[in-house]
């Protein structure tokens, strides 16, 4: 079948079979491999990406359900140089062995955008889909919540 | 369009379109042993049985193969397909390939297999002929046919039952070749094994120096660590790898020889669906450079760059295209607008030097090294004058003064240049490349590139051979850039054509040759001065001249008084042309002096009427003497004096006269002629030669080795092999001093990030040098196991106390003298897991005072037609003084090999150009190399000599075949009809001409 979407910022068409899971899709006909595959069953969020704008787990969805929708990897994220949210990881220590992390930082940068104003506590149980099993998630949240700060909110 | 066939007897359902190769529809579905070599079905490297006939893939398209079973090497085998499968697994064409030395490179490897296997399958019992002329489609540049052949003839016994695996070299074997030295020199011993007992013809004869008695690795015939991998088609190569998301480089080549670029226009190619990038001049830094791969400070002038506005040869870059598929890169070429402002080329280096001559290099970034001039269209000028030359020519009863000439000629690798270019992640650009020299690779391109050192790593995978021609850092900046302009992963992989037009070649050389001699024949002043041609860039420019003199003309110093005080003067002038840059090729200069020098040795010996090989070793060098350049002149460095220490040449004329019938044949007019065919004339020749071993003060390797759990080693070296089996002789040096087999080492070459530095493979350095550097670093592993062997045994308390000192390393065993001992494999664990642990590891690196050079006598048969002047050699024989020979098997491999390429030399290879600068030879019908079923015989012999410079006496090998090939055979030439060539190669046209115009 056909399928058309923009994919950071291109537009795509390809071929694809109607199985094919978006995840697929982006890491092996697209090679943005950058999006993770953790668990297959929509537990662990490492194949969190932005569809239309908000965050998604692309293990849930068909490619063909995609099809007309605008989708951002961790690759897009950034125009040229680091997301303000990369940084913030970088900075605050937010990963060890970075397999979760395009999937966290795909969900956070969605959080923050919608809701600037968020505690601690909104941090840690908006991100309850993502799963870290290295970082206790500490300093994950400290990251998120220094760019939610920087962008005008607070406690 | 879909096509379905059967690959293995597996069926593959092929997305093909019309134009695609057989070829690539096979590598495109993971049949990596299927070769791209030329694209004319030429080279025969693509070759894969097809209903069981051998069949050029490159040559047949997908489409055409519908239907068909396709048989390639990935099947052959017992247990194909699974990783462990070891040699019990292998056909027992495969099997003797391995065991016989006939792989080196190993890139044509399975083509041959399947040649001869449709052989084999129809007729159990092959003649030697009929194996060679079912390996006449297949090209090999590396081995000369004689063990591809061989290795052939077993394997068809051992499928008849005639024969056994692995019988090559029974002790009997052994003890008929490996000849314990001095023997009875005067004896005129033949070769043991005659030329119909082919079976074991793959050794050399050596005649074993004594100090060799007590080695247990060193000297062995040892199958080459490699070898498996290569015999089994497995993806090893630098276009076997093909990272996700590839483009496809192609690159525009100007079609004139001299020119200014007024204008380019990329917007129709840019527009083509599936391009992702053009570059032209405007678009990459403009950084001057030299692609000659060498060690810094680069001993030659700066005058390249990636692109440039200006164009000086056919074949010169002009632009750079990435595309998704090599076909839409292809095309996108072709809508590249170029407007040139056409420049008068300059086609003949004696019009280069002219006063009034178009200038090639006029830009102002040009960077002059030495005594280069670039407002002259001089690349290099040398001057070296040893002892007092006018003086000499005065003593003299007679000049000889004649003028000799050499011509262009290819590297002609299997394998084409190739590279892959990728960002890692860490943002550092990797470059997976068929080169010879990955340091300098990484060093040269970072200004290039404009990238720091740090970020770029190089990999240098199997290499399907070399020669020279990958002693360059040729053409890796082109996917590099277009990796850099797109992000994405590009592999640029030359055509054939473009090797002929875009690489590089032997420096051609026109010689004037002067030496004074008394009628004794004493040498008493000896003077050449040569006008090298380098083409449109100066890469090796001053190097290879300066080569040509300091090798060719070191050989022969006088007599008497002379021998003390050598007159000897060479001059040389490098000049600029608009054709082809040349570069390095195995020889390096040498092969050029040489023709000169020999011919004209030949030529003063008949006029004095003294025997020629009388005449050379009364003025050849002899040890103890100086090397008489040694003090005159090192690459624009310091030189410093070098004594001769070791020097078989006598005992190698010895042998070689014997093995050719030298005593029977020369001067022997009833030999010379042919019953019933007066058109015939046989003719016998001699050429002595030298090279030498590496560059002294400046050639450095480096190696680390690691010590594993089980009692096995990691040998990492930057020592590049590309087909030579460096990687095995290495191995060999190693396991020698760990006492272990081969079996226990991995080795591996080479990668910038992993491997210590080495200057690379060239100068015929790597066992000398590299060599050195493993034996250093294992000696230090050899003392850390030696301590914890110690620690051990006292630990155990079973006897009295011992002292690392009392301890030896033998069969993978630490022996104290009272015959108690620990395996390595109890010390690789204790050392990591049990008690006061550490890495046992070290690292070594060597680099020489002294370059000791092989000496070699080069006799050649020939038979002359004299009607039209065709040439056919009938034997080569070359009797070597490399030092120790680490490894017969790839040692001879290399003689072999080398001497074929030479014959070439002297016989078919020669690239010309027309009057507008556009090459004549683009391919491998016009560019003749040998092929298995045109071979003459050839035969090496190995004369030991200890060189003590060594921990275990080597000296090189590579190289010094190509030397005295050519003018053996064109004194041999001269033996049967009197025709005097002065340049090579002796096509039947410049036979004929010498004839008609003696008469």
């Amino acid at each position: 079948m056909k399928v058309s979407m923009t994919v950071n910022g291109k537009s795509v068409t390809r071929d694809v079979s109607p199985r094919t899971l978006l995840v697929h899709f982006l890491r092996e006909d697209l090679d943005l491999t950058g999006t993770k595959i953790g668990c297959d069953t929509s537990q662990c969020g490492a194949c969190t990406v932005h569809l239309d704008g908000k965050a998604l787990k692309s293990c849930t969805m068909l490619a063909v359900q995609a099809d007309g929708a605008a989708i951002t990897t961790i690759e897009g994220l950034a125009n040229g140089g680091l997301h303000p949210m990369q940084e913030s990881f970088w900075e605050n220590h937010g990963l060890q062995c970075g397999y979760c992390t395009p999937g966290m930082i795909m969900s956070s940068t969605a959080l923050v955008q919608n809701n600037p104003n968020m505690s601690e506590s909104d941090i840690r149980h908006s991100l309850e889909g993502n799963i870290c099993r290295c970082t206790g998630y500490h300093n994950i949240v400290k990251a998120v919540k220094q760019v939610a700060e920087s962008m005008g909110g607070g406690d | 369009m879909r096509i379905v066939l059967s690959v293995n007897g597996k069926a593959h359902e092929l997305d093909t379109h019309p134009g695609q190769s057989l070829l690539h529809g096979l590598r495109g579905e993971g049949y990596f042993s299927v070769k791209h070599g030329c694209e004319t079905g030429e080279c025969g490297a693509c070759a894969v049985l097809v209903d069981g006939q051998l069949t050029n893939s490159c040559v047949h398209s997908s489409a055409q193969a519908e239907g068909t079973e396709i048989t390639t090497v990935e099947t052959l085998g017992e247990r194909p397909g699974q990783g462990w499968k070891l040699t019990e697994g292998l056909h027992p064409l495969q099997r003797a390939f391995v065991e016989s030395g006939a792989i080196q490179c190993g890139f044509c490897t399975p083509a041959m297999l399947l040649a001869a296997k449709q052989l084999i399958d129809a007729n159990a019992n092959p003649t030697e002929a009929e194996v060679r002329e079912v390996l006449s489609g297949v090209l090999c540049r590396c081995t000369g046919y004689v063990k591809p052949v061989q290795a052939v003839m077993h394997a068809a016994a051992v499928m008849r039952g005639d024969a056994q695996p692995g019988d090559w070299f029974t002790p009997t074997e052994l003890d008929k070749f490996f000849i314990p030295s001095p023997p009875d020199a005067g004896s005129g011993s033949s070769a043991p094994a005659g030329s119909s007992d082919t079976l074991v013809n793959v050794l050399p004869r050596v005649l074993i120096a004594p100090q060799t008695e007590t080695w247990k690795r060193v000297g062995r015939p040892e199958v080459k660590v490699d070898a498996l991998k290569l015999v089994q088609g497995k993806p090893a190569f630098t276009a076997d790898v093909e990272p996700r998301g590839l483009l496809h480089a192609k690159v525009l080549h100007s079609l004139v020889a001299h020119a200014r670029i007024k204008k380019i226009d990329t917007s129709k190619a840019r527009e083509l669906p599936g391009v992702v990038a053009v570059l032209t001049h405007e678009d990459v830094p403009r950084v001057v450079y030299s692609t000659a791969g060498q060690s810094d400070p680069i001993p030659g002038p700066l005058d390249t760059f990636s692109l440039d506005r200006k164009v000086r040869f056919v074949g010169d870059r002009v632009a750079l295209v990435a595309a998704e598929s090599a076909d839409v890169a292809e095309r996108a070429l072709k809508l590249i607008e170029v407007e040139y402002e056409e420049l008068p080329p300059i086609l003949d280096p004696r019009e280069a030097l002219k006063a009034g001559a178009e200038i090639i290099h006029d830009e102002t970034e040009y960077v002059d090294f030495d005594e280069s001039d670039a407002a002259r269209n001089l690349a290099a000028h040398i001057h070296i004058d040893i002892g007092d030359v006018e003086a000499g020519f005065a003593e003299a009863d007679q000049i000889v003064e004649f003028d000799y000439v050499v011509p262009k000629v290819q590297q002609v690798s299997i394998e084409p240049h190739v590279a892959v270019t990728h960002w890692d992640e860490d943002d550092r650009l990797v470059i997976r490349t068929s080169t010879q020299v990955p340091f300098h690779v990484r060093r040269q391109l970072a200004p290039v590139l404009n990238l720091p050192i740090r970020r770029i790593r190089v990999i240098k995978p199997r290499i399907g051979g070399g020669f020279g021609g990958k002693q360059e850092v040729l053409m890796e900046d082109v996917p590099a850039h277009l990796t850099i302009a797109t992000g994405r992963p590009v592999i640029y992989e030359y055509t054939r054509e473009e090797e002929f037009i875009a690489a590089r070649s032997r420096h051609p050389m026109r010689v004037r040759m002067k030496t004074g001699v008394m009628k004794d024949g004493t040498i008493t002043a000896n003077e050449m001065y040569a006008l090298s041609d380098t083409g449109a860039y100066g890469c090796h420019a001053l190097t290879v001249a300066g080569n040509t003199g300091h090798k060719a003309m070191a050989l022969y110093v006088g007599d008497g008084k002379y021998r003390q005080q050598p007159n000897i003067r060479f001059v040389a002038d490098v000049v600029y042309t608009n054709t082809p840059p040349s570069g390095a090729y195995r020889g390096y200069g040498v092969p050029q002096g040489f023709w000169p020098v020999e011919r004209h040795m030949e030529r003063i010996a008949r006029t004095l009427d003294i025997d020629p090989i009388e005449f050379r070793l009364k003025n050849a060098l002899q040890i103890g003497e100086l090397q008489p350049f040694s003090t005159a002149w090192s690459e624009g460095r310091e030189p410093s004096p070098e004594i001769i220490e070791t020097n078989g040449l006598e005992e190698c004329v010895r042998q070689g006269r014997a093995a050719i019938g030298w005593d029977q044949k020369f001067g022997n007019s009833a030999w010379r002629e042919l019953p019933g065919k007066p058109h015939l004339r046989k003719g016998i020749g001699v050429a002595l030669v030298m090279q030498g071993t590496a560059i002294p003060y400046l050639d450095m390797g480096g190696a680390s080795i690691k010590m594993n759990d089980d009692g096995s080693f990691n040998v990492l070296v930057g020592a590049t092999d590309l087909g030579t089996g460096s990687d095995t002789v290495l191995g060999q040096m190693a396991a020698e001093v760990l006492g272990v087999g081969l079996d226990d080492l991995i080795v591996y070459s080479s990668d910038t990030d992993f491997t210590p530095f080495d200057k690379g493979a060239y100068a015929s350095s790597t066992t000398y040098i590299s060599g050195a550097a493993v034996v250093n670093a294992a000696q230090k592993v050899a003392e850390r196991i030696a301590h914890r062997a110690v620690l051990i045994l006292n630990e155990k308390g079973d006897g009295p106390d011992i002292d690392p000192g009392e301890i030896h390393l033998e069969d993978s065993r630490a022996i104290a003298l009272d015959g108690r001992s620990v395996t390595f494999s109890e010390i690789g664990h204790h050392s990591l897991h049990h008690a006061k642990q550490e890495q046992i590891m070290a690292v070594g690196s060597y680099v020489s005072p002294v370059a000791p050079p092989p000496f070699a006598a080069q006799f050649a048969e020939v038979t002359v037609d004299t009607e039209t002047g065709m040439v056919i050699v009938d034997k080569l024989v070359m009797a070597v003084d490399s030092g120790i020979i680490v490894n017969p098997i790839t040692a001879s491999g290399q003689v072999e090999g080398g001497m074929t390429q030479a014959l070439g030399y002297a016989i078919s290879e020669e690239m010309r150009y027309d009057g507008k600068g556009v090459a004549r030879e683009r391919d491998l019908r016009d560019y003749h190399i040998f092929a298995a079923h045109e071979m003459p015989e050839l035969e090496t012999i190995f004369v030991e000599t200890f060189e003590p410079s060594h921990p275990f006496g080597v000296k090189a090998v590579a190289e010094i075949p190509m030397d005295g090939v050519a003018p053996a055979v064109g004194n041999a030439i001269l033996d049967a009809c009197g025709a005097d060539l002065e340049e090579i190669p002796a096509t039947p046209e410049r036979v004929w001409r010498a004839l008609n115009l003696n008469k």
